[in-house]
This record gives C-alpha cells, sequence and structure tokens, in this order.
C-alpha cells in the first residue's frame, strides 16, 4: 500500500499519492488548475508560471506542479492571491502573442483564450508594439509551426526529445526573440509528429492536415477506436456534419487520441491519425445487382436472389467452392454473424483473411503495429486463424484458375488490387461474385450482387486488440443510403437461406 | 410540422352593420377625417404655426424612399486599399447568424502578410433576417450593413444567393 498524503486544496481534502505534486493529485480528483507546460507525460519543468497557488505560511507564490504535498498542508488555487499570480502569468504570456485568433486553427480550443476567459479579462496595459516572429510555417508534413502564438513551455521539444525521441525541435534565442524551431537541416518527420498539435496549449503548432477545414466549434465528437492498426489506440472521432459545405463536404474532420494509460496514452502515430482521409470517398449506398439485368434492390430482395443463386449453382457444383475472402477489420460482431453464416450455416472451407500484401507496415516499440488491420484477433476468437486456417492469395488465384472455386464472397477486400490486371480474367471466371464493403474499390465493379456495408464510425461495435482487449467504439456518423453493419447483411442472407429451405 | 386546426367564431352581424350603405359611409368619414387633418396640418406649416408638416405620400418606386441613415440594408463586403476582401475567413459571422444564412469556406492566402482569406463567401438573403449581428461579430470590420439597397427580390431562389464577388459591388 503506497503512502497517501493529505492536503487540503481549496477547502477540499485531497489524498496525493507519494512522490505526486499538487497539480497531478488535483488533476486526478478532477480540480483544475491552471498550467500549461505540465503533461501528464512530458513532466513538469515548472517554466510557464500558471499553476501559481498560495500555500498557508509561505510567504511567496508556489508553482504547483512542482511543489510536494506535505501532510495537512492548505493549498489555495483561486484565492484571491493565487489568482491575481496566475493573470500575472497570463500576461507575460500574452505580452508577444499575436492575438490573431480570427485566423487561427486554435481558437475554441486554444489555452489562452480559456484562461483569459476564467481568470484573465485584465484590461491590456500593453504600451509597446509586439515582436514579430516567424508564421506559418510547414516544419513537417504535417504540423505548421507559427513561432509568434508560441507561449515556450517547452512541450513539444520534451516530447521529441523523450517519447518520439527524434529531436527535430529546439529552443533558439533568449529573452523576447527566444523561439521555438526545428533543427537547421532536419524536418519535424517523425511518425508521431502529429501529436504537436494535440499538446501544444496554444495555436504555435497545429495541424496541416486540419488547416482552415472548418473551426473546432462546429465538431462533434464521439469515442472511438482507431483501426489502423492491431493497437487500436483510443480516439476521439470528430465531425463536421452540421454545416456540410465545411471540411470540403466530407464528415470525418480528424482524429484526435483519447487519453487511455492502458493501451496509448496520451498519443497517437500519424499513420492513424491521418489515414482516413479518404473515409468518405467511394462509398457504398446502395444494394445493387449488377450486370446485364442491373437494378437497385431492397435488401430482402438481394438477400433471396443471392440464396437463389447460390442453390442454382450447387445443383450442379459442390457447395465448398464457394471461397470467402474477409478483411480484418470486422468487428466481433461482425465475426460472430461471418461464422454463423459460412462455417455453422453453409459449412464452406475456403477462407482467405489474410493481410493484403500492403496492410503490412512498419513498426516500434511505441505504438505501431505490423499488421495494420485492427481485429484479426478477434476473428482468432471465433476460429479464424486457428481451427480455421486462411488461404493465401496465390493459392486462392489457383483453385479459381482450376476450377475447384467457383465462387466468391468477398468483404470489404480487394481481389482485384492484390492480384493485378490477371485478377479480373479470375474473378470473370466465377459462377457468383457477391461484393459486400464500406467502398467499392475495383472487386465492386466485377460484383453480380454489391451490398454496401457501414465503416466503422457509423455502427457501434467492438474489436478485440492483439493482446486480447476487447475495445468499444460508438456509432459517431448516420450510415448512407441502405448501407447496414456487416453483421445484419450475414443475418439478413442466413435468415434467406432458411427462407428458401435450403439449409 | 403536423397540421393543427383551430376553429374560428365569426363575429355576429346586426340589422345594423347589415344595411351596408351605412357602413360604407361610415368608412367615407374616416377617409375625408384623415384628409382634411392632413390638410389642415399642410396648412398650419405653411403658416409656421407649426412645426412638422403632414404626411406626403412617396411615389414608390419612380420616387426612391428615404432611409434612416442607421437602416440595416443588404450586406457590403469592404475590400483592403489594394482592392482584396478584408474578410479572414474567421466564421465569427456565420457562427452568430441566427438565420445560417452565411455559408464561407476558407483557404491559404497567397498575400504573405495575410494568412486566411475566404475561398466563397455566400449569404442567402432570402433566408437573412437583417438583424446585424454579423457586423456586430465581425473582428476586422469586413461586411457592413449599408449599401442603402432595399431591392433584393428575385425570381428564383438561387437569385437570393450573394457571392463575394457581387457582394463587394455596389449593386447587383
Amino acid at each position: 500500500m503506497a503512502k497517501t498524503i493529505r492536503f487540503t486544496l481549496d477547502g477540499r481534502t485531497v489524498e496525493a499519492r507519494e512522490g505526486e505534486t499538487v497539480l497531478e493529485a488535483a488533476q486526478r480528483c478532477g480540480l483544475r488548475i491552471p498550467h500549461y507546460c505540465w503533461h501528464q507525460a512530458l513532466g513538469n519543468p515548472g517554466n510557464c508560471r500558471m499553476c501559481n497557488v498560495e500555500v498557508e505560511g509561505a510567504a511567496k507564490p508556489m508553482v504547483s506542479c512542482r511543489l510536494q504535498p506535505k501532510e495537512g498542508m492548505v493549498v489555495r488555487s483561486a484565492a484571491p492571491a493565487a489568482r491575481r499570480w496566475q493573470r500575472a502569468a497570463l500576461e507575460f504570456h500574452l505580452v508577444d502573442h499575436p492575438l490573431d485568433c480570427p485566423v487561427c486553427d486554435q481558437s475554441g480550443e486554444c489555452g489562452l483564450q480559456d484562461y483569459y476567459m476564467d481568470i484573465g479579462r485584465y484590461p491590456s496595459s500593453l504600451r509597446d508594439d509586439k515582436w514579430h516572429m516567424g508564421k506559418r510555417m510547414p516544419i513537417g508534413p504535417h504540423i505548421m509551426l507559427d513561432q509568434e502564438r508560441c507561449i515556450m513551455c517547452t512541450r513539444c521539444t520534451r516530447f521529441v526529445s523523450t517519447v518520439s525521441q527524434s529531436h527535430e525541435l529546439g529552443i533558439f534565442g533568449r529573452g523576447h526573440s527566444q523561439v521555438v524551431d526545428v533543427v537547421p537541416g532536419r524536418s519535424l518527420d517523425n511518425p508521431y509528429s502529429g501529436c504537436l498539435a494535440d499538446i501544444c496549449p496554444v495555436g504555435a503548432l497545429t495541424d496541416r492536415d486540419f488547416r482552415f477545414q472548418v473551426r473546432v466549434w462546429y465538431l462533434d465528437e464521439a469515442e472511438s477506436v482507431c483501426p489502423g492498426c492491431s493497437r487500436l489506440c483510443s480516439i476521439w472521432a470528430h465531425t463536421s456534419t452540421r454545416r456540410p459545405w465545411h471540411n470540403q463536404g466530407r464528415r470525418l474532420a480528424r482524429l484526435k487520441p483519447r487519453l487511455d494509460p492502458e493501451v496509448n496514452g496520451p498519443w497517437i502515430c500519424d499513420e492513424g491519425r491521418y489515414g482516413f482521409a479518404g473515409f468518405d470517398s467511394d462509398r457504398l449506398g446502395r444494394v445493387l445487382r449488377l450486370g446485364r439485368d442491373a437494378a437497385e434492390l431492397p435488401w430482402d430482395a438481394a438477400c433471396d436472389e443471392i440464396a437463389v443463386a447460390w442453390h442454382r449453382v450447387v445443383r450442379h457444383k459442390k457447395p465448398e467452392g464457394l471461397a470467402v475472402v474477409a478483411s480484418g477489420a470486422l468487428s466481433n460482431q461482425d465475426w460472430a454473424g461471418f461464422r454463423s453464416l459460412f462455417v455453422d450455416g453453409l459449412r464452406l472451407s475456403r477462407f482467405l483473411f489474410a493481410p493484403e500484401p500492403d496492410q503490412v507496415g512498419a513498426e516500434d516499440g511505441l505504438l505501431r503495429r505490423r499488421d495494420k488491420v485492427p481485429n484479426l484477433a478477434g476473428g482468432r476468437a471465433f476460429g479464424f486463424g486457428a481451427e480455421i486456417q486462411s488461404l493465401t492469395w496465390q493459392t486462392l488465384a489457383e483453385q479459381i484458375e482450376q476450377g475447384e472455386v467457383w465462387g466468391l464472397y468477398v468483404v470489404d477486400r480487394d481481389p482485384l488490387k492484390v492480384w493485378g490486371e490477371k485478377g479480373r480474367a479470375l474473378l470473370e471466371r466465377l459462377d457468383l461474385l457477391v461484393y459486400q464493403g464500406p467502398r467499392k474499390g475495383l472487386t465492386g465493379e466485377l460484383a453480380r450482387f454489391r451490398l454496401p456495408a457501414t465503416a466503422w464510425l457509423e455502427e457501434d461495435g467492438e474489436f478485440t486488440d492483439f493482446q486480447g482487449r476487447v475495445r468499444g467504439y460508438r456509432r459517431a456518423l448516420e450510415p448512407l443510403g441502405q448501407a447496414r453493419p456487416d453483421w445484419e447483411i450475414f443475418a439478413a442472407i442466413e435468415a434467406a437461406f432458411h427462407g428458401g429451405g435450403g439449409l | 410540422m403536423a397540421v393543427t386546426v383551430r376553429p374560428v367564431t365569426r363575429p355576429a352581424r346586426g340589422l345594423w352593420e347589415q344595411v351596408y350603405l351605412i357602413e360604407v359611409l361610415r368608412g367615407l368619414g374616416v377617409t375625408f377625417r384623415h384628409f382634411f387633418v392632413n390638410l389642415w396640418r399642410h396648412v398650419l406649416a405653411l403658416l409656421g404655426r407649426r412645426a412638422a408638416a403632414g404626411a406626403v405620400t412617396i411615389q414608390y418606386p419612380e420616387q426612391p424612399a428615404v432611409l434612416g441613415r442607421r437602416a440595416r440594408t443588404r450586406h457590403r463586403l469592404l475590400r483592403r486599399p489594394d482592392g482584396a476582401p478584408r474578410c479572414t475567413a474567421c466564421l465569427l459571422c456565420e457562427t452568430i447568424c441566427p438565420a445560417k444564412c452565411i455559408r464561407i469556406t476558407a483557404e491559404e492566402s497567397p498575400d504573405p502578410m495575410v494568412e486566411k482569406r475566404a475561398r466563397s463567401f455566400d449569404i442567402d438573403v432570402g433566408m437573412c433576417v437583417f438583424c446585424g449581428h454579423c457586423v456586430e461579430a465581425c473582428p476586422v470590420d469586413a461586411i457592413h450593413m449599408d449599401s442603402s439597397q432595399v431591392e433584393l427580390a428575385s425570381y428564383t431562389r438561387a437569385g437570393m444567393i450573394w457571392n463575394m464577388e457581387s457582394l463587394m459591388r455596389e449593386k447587383r
């Protein structure tokens, strides 16, 4: 049992764990003390002086991010003296701040704005001109630097030295002319550079991807997890649907890390953060039968027709000739419906759920994982990868070539992309090709039936990460058109098979 | 919105109202009273016994109406001395607009001294309630409602939408 220290903060008794500072204990208890430089993962240099508090018996202000509580200590963060000190620190920060809030992407979620409205509200006593430094400097592929807006909290330089350990940023000069900048000859291109826009408490480091797309007060947020790899980092999905003309008409505005000490802490990688720019492009929203008699179908008719088409083929061919290609982006709910339809219902044996060749990527010791598909672990829990082994792309192509496989049910995968041009001939040999997925891809064009599925932000669901944690995500957007979650589609098709008396 | 029915009871008409001639004469009486009172005011003003003259009929639209100095009329986007729009696309007017009639999209400005500018700036004057909140909210004094233009009718809904170019012109 760790030792706890009891002290009083603003009239409330707070228990600090051993080694915790007053600010950390306050944060944990939901009491807010203003601060810029302190960050739960980046330490407490104590240079912003915003967290000044009054300690009974002490003659001078104390910075609470470096103050170790003592038993029975009485701390006041909202007393008139403490507020006066905090206001003075804020005024110093704003001396050289350009106040270009109207064009700053941070406004609406800016620490300077928040504390000015909370504890500032002083008339400006500044008579001199402001110092001018570099503005809109694209210092990396994802980050825009504005040196004038910087308040020298050094969170960014601590991030690049301790978290990403890439050391691209430094503090140069001193006094008024002190600036944050990239080290000469370097570019801020580490795989976690997007996090700098999150940790910057002001508008000095902003996101280039999100730049001028939508004002933050128009965004809605939903709890989600990042499906970029099997780490499944906790994220906030920020969506822009209130004013459709913003964000170039795209509904997903940005992904932000959601604090989760067990999985990703306060970070996410750039691949995950910027990997969903095309979320709204190439999407499916209509149930279609393609080919000579192309038509838009209602769901029940499409499911019936798929069952009928299957029965027509299995009159003279083996049922096992239907192979199923599935993606590791299925949720646990989807895997359950998948297993129920294809394994327990139709008793199929040919499955392909190995990643596409380009779904294997870089890995590092912080967050990124090699397999860029979110939920193969969930599939394993339903037997896929355990007692049911996956075909390879090569063997599946050979089996279609030899005529052993006469049909393909593709779930959110693109065989044509993997096989290239020879894949077109392979897919045209098939008696039945059903494509189901949120995006059309190349294969969607060739399918006999094309079923629209929801993308992960349009459904509630769960993934299982590589360590076996079940991670839930919430619906952030409305499904497009007729799109339904994958498990509902599997269930509807299964019902169609039962209705036809086929199983 | 659901359609609701509210019964209205008609006022009962007595014999007096049903003899129309008397009511017609009463109406003429009202008209003549206004005519002579107004005429009397003009005469008093002519003789210097009264500060303000009586009411005058303006022959609108042949004769333009005189608007008050602070009347809120069609919006006008102001220019900087170099001719570029002053608007920085901060979206505060769009945010405060209670009628949601302003649509702005932003882009990077090519001018090195300007960071952000509007790519498009549309106002649907058919939806505008002429409250003037956009003028109050603008931090760079880029939008005024002093074009003195009140004749904004159009044959189409699309014609009610003013874009950045037309909002910067004096007349449509």
